[in-house]
């Protein structure tokens, strides 16, 4: 004998609340809950770490945002720090969208620079703005690109995993320029080649005057829009980020996974090869050893907060530059290197508790 | 409630609620078995079925509801101390060491020691000693990685009688064997009941819910509808209680209907000689020829492993073959790229579509183009209006649900999503369909109607391959049969001489003949 227990129309597992709200709500959710709690999880962590050099955080954190955000000058070198991390950032989000770790950004950025700056000394003083800038940032998309490409061809190729190449080539790329400007370029008594006789880029004028803030600025915005259209509205993009969710999926659907992870590698090169025009035509006009400063590697954290989203990376790299540039007009109170402590904080906030709190929240919401 | 039952029940579950995001997996959801019974959990894929279970034994744990095992409240036990109580579950998907012989999968995690030494001889004997009482046979020295997927299902159902299970869950247990094989675990698990153990078996087949069970429950939309005892009860109930409405049984209205004419002479498929090496076999298919003809489907059965997911992915251009020949319409595309071969007329049903079939995170609309999305551009980027127009035409021919394409495919039912890609598939200007499992997974109403439009497909003069691992499937559909085994066609026979009894000793390799 039969009872029914319970009378249900047919239905496939129900989803909670309308599909289009809700699905608004849960990608916002996505978008900005992981980046706001990492940032507080590392305001507590610095509370206590100011606490313990005994000073007051709130004391510490107004001269931090005084330092930045709270006159021109501070804040063009935020915007400044800005362009080089969009850049950088945006390079290995491209990377990490096609499933690549790209940990060759400094190189990448480096190289760009230098090809820049190369393209610079070798035209003649008297080009055309017009043409010189144009000229040196292919220069320098290229330089990034092809260092970036050679780990893309080498996993197509022979499946070298490419966060060793990239780690590899950082080595290479760096010694290599360190040479070429040690041994034929330099100024005598420096590390730094001579002024660029093209292709300089202006400084941001009113009240930025003074600050490393420069016009470049645009071409890090324009390529944050250009990467977002790539990745979101093109077929190319369609089959990168197919590639990076789904690899076998991807080449079901006719895609060259191997050229994906080319194309994908040399793009991202190039956008990091973007970001030395940053120093190199908009600040200092030459291309000094070391300029890269570890942008490249701080690009990964940007990505990583920035949720591998074009826009995110932008803003992710407006809190870095401010953290960054914080850590110069704290020096005096408590040390400079406790802003690293923090970009530290929110990194491992990002990528290991926030999904964990999340999921806490979720089902806290549910039982309430 | 079904009558008769002596003692208290051997596991109660009631009230089970459990989320994931936003879809609620079971809701309400109870289950009652007594010992000494074989108890069929049976519902449509995405009926919560396997939640439940995983819940019983430990994997999750329930965000309501309580779970009693021999009249103890163990909700929201760990695996660990569900095995400890004798609850073990074998899983669809096998967790072996495939590097281990038989006796060390068996003892892993309970592994007879000689001072800090593991004592492989004890464990050996051990296994063949309950190897023995059970009647699950097995070569306890083997390397699981040598054993065919019966075998190693048997190792899991061993492994777990060996931690002690008083209460054995097993998940789809016979998807993966062949009928000889299937009456064999009848044997086995009668034999558990009769010794007093408690079986519950999960399953979406009413055929061996009726052979089986004792008493049946039946799952729908997460929630417990009915409870049975399956004496009383007729298959056309439990389907009407599975589907909450009437529905044609599969075995009432899937027959095989011959199409109306012929096929042609000349073939759009030609495969000579073909050898593809794949997953470490260097032969998993071992020289293969055949022909499909316009206006026929060939369906090929046997048990899963034997070189069927090798030589669909060879032909689809997925895995370049190591000799031989693919010809489509007389053109050689041995060499060709997936992308040329589909634009040459191949469209591909995948067998999985989690892996293969679907990218998960991209939305219904974008699914719908996968694989044609070179075809919705409009200069460098997608043609987006397209895309929507052609999914809202996809989505209403197919009936695909919730209807909005915006959704990520994750979010729609095992059924719903391979109508994605079977609505995809044949919306290609196609010659030929290689159709590999097309309703693993699909609930029964979804079945019906993609049976029917393969049919409608042949009739339309279209090549169809068939792969399937379900042998009623096979037998519904194609016209003329064919049966691999170990990388080769076993046999290739015409529809009329078809049958169950006929096809079963070639997929066993009991037998074979020269095809």
């Amino acid at each position: 004998m039969s009872t029914a227990v319970q009378q249900t129309p047919p239905a496939a597992p129900e989803t909670t609340g309308g599909t289009a709200a809700s699905a608004l709500r849960g990608r916002l959710e996505e978008a900005l809950l992981p980046p706001i709690v990492a940032i507080l999880a590392a305001m507590v962590v610095g509370d206590l770490l100011i606490l313990s050099f005994g000073q007051s955080p709130g004391a510490v954190y107004r001269l931090l945002l005084e330092g930045t955000w709270g006159n021109a000058y501070g804040f063009g070198q935020v915007l400044y720090k800005t362009t080089t991390l969009t850049l950088t950032g945006l390079a290995v989000a491209l990377a990490l969208r096609a499933g690549l770790f790209n940990i060759g950004a400094e190189g990448q950025l480096a190289a760009g620079g230098f090809m820049a700056a190369l393209l610079g000394l070798l035209l003649p003083a008297g080009t055309p703005w017009l043409l010189a800038v144009p000229l040196c940032l292919v220069a320098a998309a290229l330089g990034g690109g092809v260092v970036g490409a050679v780990p893309g061809a080498l996993k197509a190729r022979f499946g070298a995993h490419e966060v060793i190449v990239t780690i590899m080539l950082n080595f290479i790329v760096l010694a290599l320029l360190n040479w070429l400007v040690a041994a034929h370029l330099h100024v005598p008594e420096t590390l730094h080649t001579p002024d660029i006789r093209a292709g300089g880029v202006a400084r941001l004028g009113g009240i930025f005057t003074g600050s490393a803030a420069n016009w470049v600025i645009l071409v890090a915005l324009a390529a944050a829009g250009a990467v977002w259209f790539y990745l979101f509205r093109t077929r190319r993009g369609y089959d990168l980020r197919a590639v990076g969710l789904q690899p076998d999926a991807a080449e079901y659907a006719g895609v060259r996974v191997g050229g994906v992870w080319m194309r994908a590698m040399a793009v991202s090169g190039a956008l990091a090869g973007l970001g030395g025009v940053n120093f190199v035509l908009g600040y200092k006009h030459y291309y000094e050893d070391g300029f890269s400063g570890g942008s490249g590697f701080l690009g990964i954290a940007v990505a990583l907060v920035g949720r591998n989203d074009p826009v995110g990376v932008v803003f992710a790299a407006l809190f870095f530059a401010t953290l960054s540039q914080g850590g110069l007009a704290i020096n005096a109170v408590v040390p400079k290197q406790m802003v690293e402590v923090l970009q530290g904080v929110v990194i491992l906030a990002v990528a290991i508790a926030v999904p964990e709190v999340r999921r806490l929240l979720r089902t806290r919401a549910r039982r309430a | 409630m079904p009558p008769e039952r002596t003692a208290a029940p051997v596991v109660r579950m009631a009230g089970i609620e459990k989320g994931f995001g936003s879809v609620l997996a079971n809701r309400e959801a109870s289950l009652e078995v007594g010992a000494g019974e074989i108890h069929a959990l049976v519902g449509e894929n995405g009926a919560g079925k396997s939640t439940l279970m995983r819940i019983l034994s430990g994997m999750f744990t329930p965000d309501a509801g309580t779970v009693e095992v021999f009249g103890r409240d163990v909700t929201g036990w760990s695996t660990a101390e569900a095995i400890a109580a004798g609850v073990g579950m074998v899983h669809q998907h096998f967790m072996l060491v495939p590097t281990l012989t038989v006796a060390e999968n068996v003892a892993l995690g309970s592994e007879p020691t000689r001072g800090m030494l593991l004592d492989r001889d004890r464990a050996r004997r051990d296994v063949e000693e309950r190897s023995r009482t059970s009647g699950l046979a097995v070569d306890a020295t083997r390397p699981v990685s040598a054993l065919s997927v019966g075998e190693a299902q048997r190792v899991e159902i061993l492994k777990t009688l060996h931690r002690g299970a008083k209460v054995l869950i097993l998940d789809e247990p016979t998807a993966v064997l062949s009928p000889p094989e299937v009456q064999e675990l009848w044997g086995v698990l009668r034999g558990l009941r009769d010794g007093g153990a408690t079986v519950i078996l999960i399953t979406h087949r009413l055929d061996e819910v009726m052979e089986i069970s004792d008493n049946i429950t039946v799952m729908r939309a997460g929630r417990t509808v009915d409870h049975i005892r399956t004496a009383d009860t007729t298959p056309a109930h439990i389907a009407r209680s599975m589907v909450g409405r009437e529905v044609a049984l599969a075995a009432e209205a899937d027959v095989y209907r011959p199409p109306a004419r012929g096929p042609e002479a000349r073939p759009v498929l030609e495969v000579r000689d073909l050898v593809v090496s794949a997953h470490g076999r260097p032969r998993a298919v071992d020289g293969v020829s055949f022909e499909v003809r316009p206006g026929e489907i060939l369906g090929i059965a046997g048990v899963e492993g034997n070189g069927q997911t090798e030589l669909i992915e060879a032909i689809a251009g997925l895995t370049l073959p190591t000799s031989g020949a693919i010809v489509l319409n007389g053109a050689d595309v041995t060499e060709s790229h997936v992308r040329a071969r589909g634009d040459a007329g191949i469209s591909h049903i995948p067998e999985d579509r989690h892996r293969r079939g679907l990218l998960m995170d991209y939305s219904v609309a974008e699914n719908l183009v996968l694989g044609q999305q070179h075809r919705f551009q409009k200069g460098m980027a997608l043609d987006r209006e397209r895309i929507a127009r052609n999914a809202s035409e996809q989505v209403r021919a197919y009936d695909i649900r919730p209807t909005d394409p915006a959704l990520p495919a994750r979010a729609l039912s095992g059924g719903n999503q391979q109508k994605i890609v079977v609505a995809r598939e044949m919306m290609r200007d196609f010659h030929l369909l290689l159709a590999a499992q097309p309703t693993r997974g699909v609930d029964v109403g979804a079945v019906e109607q993609i049976h029917d439009r393969l049919r409608q497909a042949r009739d339309a003069g279209k090549a169809i391959l068939l792969v399937s691992a379900e042998l009623n499937e096979v037998l519904a559909l194609a016209d003329r049969v064919a049966v691999m085994y170990a990388g080769r066609f076993a046999v290739v026979m015409p529809r009329e001489q078809a049958s169950e009894d006929v096809l079963g000793p070639y997929m066993t390799g009991a037998q074979r003949e020269a095809a």
